[in-house]
């Protein structure tokens, strides 16, 4: 019987693989080439790099909510823990605690110039805030830094900065008629200033989906 | 030559996917996918979207991987307490 339905769900499964194959195959070709219009649109946007004008420009509203989805994960995570006092720091390898110790001002500057790049190369905020978490990540477990308990208003500024800078120029461009239509002329430093609050709240907010969960393990 | 490593590539990530999922080792099924989200940031790498592969590469494998790691402490310290009551 078990058997039975194993080879009932790998046919199932197959079936499922073939049918989507055959619909990607038959799908119709674009009617707009994007790549093309984001092409044309470049100039404007503030930025050279097409993946970073269309995150924080032409889609800027989408990245918005991501990154509101990404706080809104770490809240429900904070609600979720209670006050739990944090576990004790256990005694870790020196090996690992002086490797850490040398990493960091590198991965701080890797972020540093993933942001920075952000505007004409691959690069951005979250990939430098990722960077920043693996930081954080890297000296917890070393034993440098203790596992975080309830956030204190500093803390809780980091997480949500980023978010509430990008909404506050949202807000602001408001005036102008539509969310996020930044004016050609100022719309690079607009794009650097928001990427700069990201890449901290969201290296904190990624660092935080860790080093929150790691204190209540005891 | 690229041709061959592509199909390589292909054939590890599927691999490494399948065996992250069917091995009963939960130490063994984390580093699979550590190595699968590193295969895959290759191949994003590899269809040119670095933005991609650098995303897949810190967020996928590594701060995944480590949570994932870090739960498997905590869920074999829990056994080893809950060994040590009865």
């Amino acid at each position: 019987m078990k058997r039975l339905i194993r080879a009932g769900v790998v046919l199932a499964g197959l079936a499922l693989a073939a049918a989507l194959i055959l619909a990607l195959v038959q799908l119709p070709a674009a009617v707009v080439h994007l790549p093309a219009l984001v092409a044309t649109n470049l100039a404007q946007s503030g930025v050279e790099h097409p993946v970073t004008a269309v995150l924080l420009n032409f889609r800027g509203y989408d990245t918005l909510l991501e990154v509101a989805v990404l706080l809104l994960a770490l809240l429900t995570l904070l609600a979720l823990s209670g006050g739990e006092a944090p576990a004790p720091v256990g005694a870790a390898d020196p090996l690992l605690q002086g490797l850490a110790r040398k990493a960091l001002p590198l991965i701080v500057l890797s972020a540093g110039y993933l942001l920075w790049a952000g505007a004409h190369r691959p690069g951005g905020a979250f990939q430098a805030g990722a960077v920043l978490a693996a930081g954080a990540v890297l000296l917890q477990l070393a034993g440098l830094l203790p596992a975080w308990a309830a956030p204190r208003l500093l803390l809780r500024l980091g997480l949500t900065l980023g978010f509430f800078v990008f909404l506050a120029v949202a807000a602001a461009l408001l005036v102008g008629g539509a969310l996020l239509r930044y004016p050609p002329a100022s719309a690079g430093g607009l794009i650097f200033l928001i990427e700069a609050g990201l890449t901290l709240s969201l290296g904190l907010i990624l660092a935080g989906l860790f080093l929150f969960v790691t204190g209540r393990r005891a | 030559m690229s041709l061959a490593f592509d199909l390589l590539l292909a054939l590890a990530l599927l691999w490494s996917a399948w065996r992250s999922l069917a091995t009963p080792d939960l130490a063994r099924a984390v580093v699979m996918f550590i190595v699968f989200g590193l295969l895959m940031a290759l191949a994003w790498a590899r269809l040119d979207a670095p933005d991609i592969a650098l995303a897949e590469a810190a967020i996928g494998a590594g701060l995944t991987g480590a949570l994932l790691l870090d739960a498997l402490g905590a869920l074999s310290a829990r056994r080893a307490r809950k060994g040590e009551e009865a």
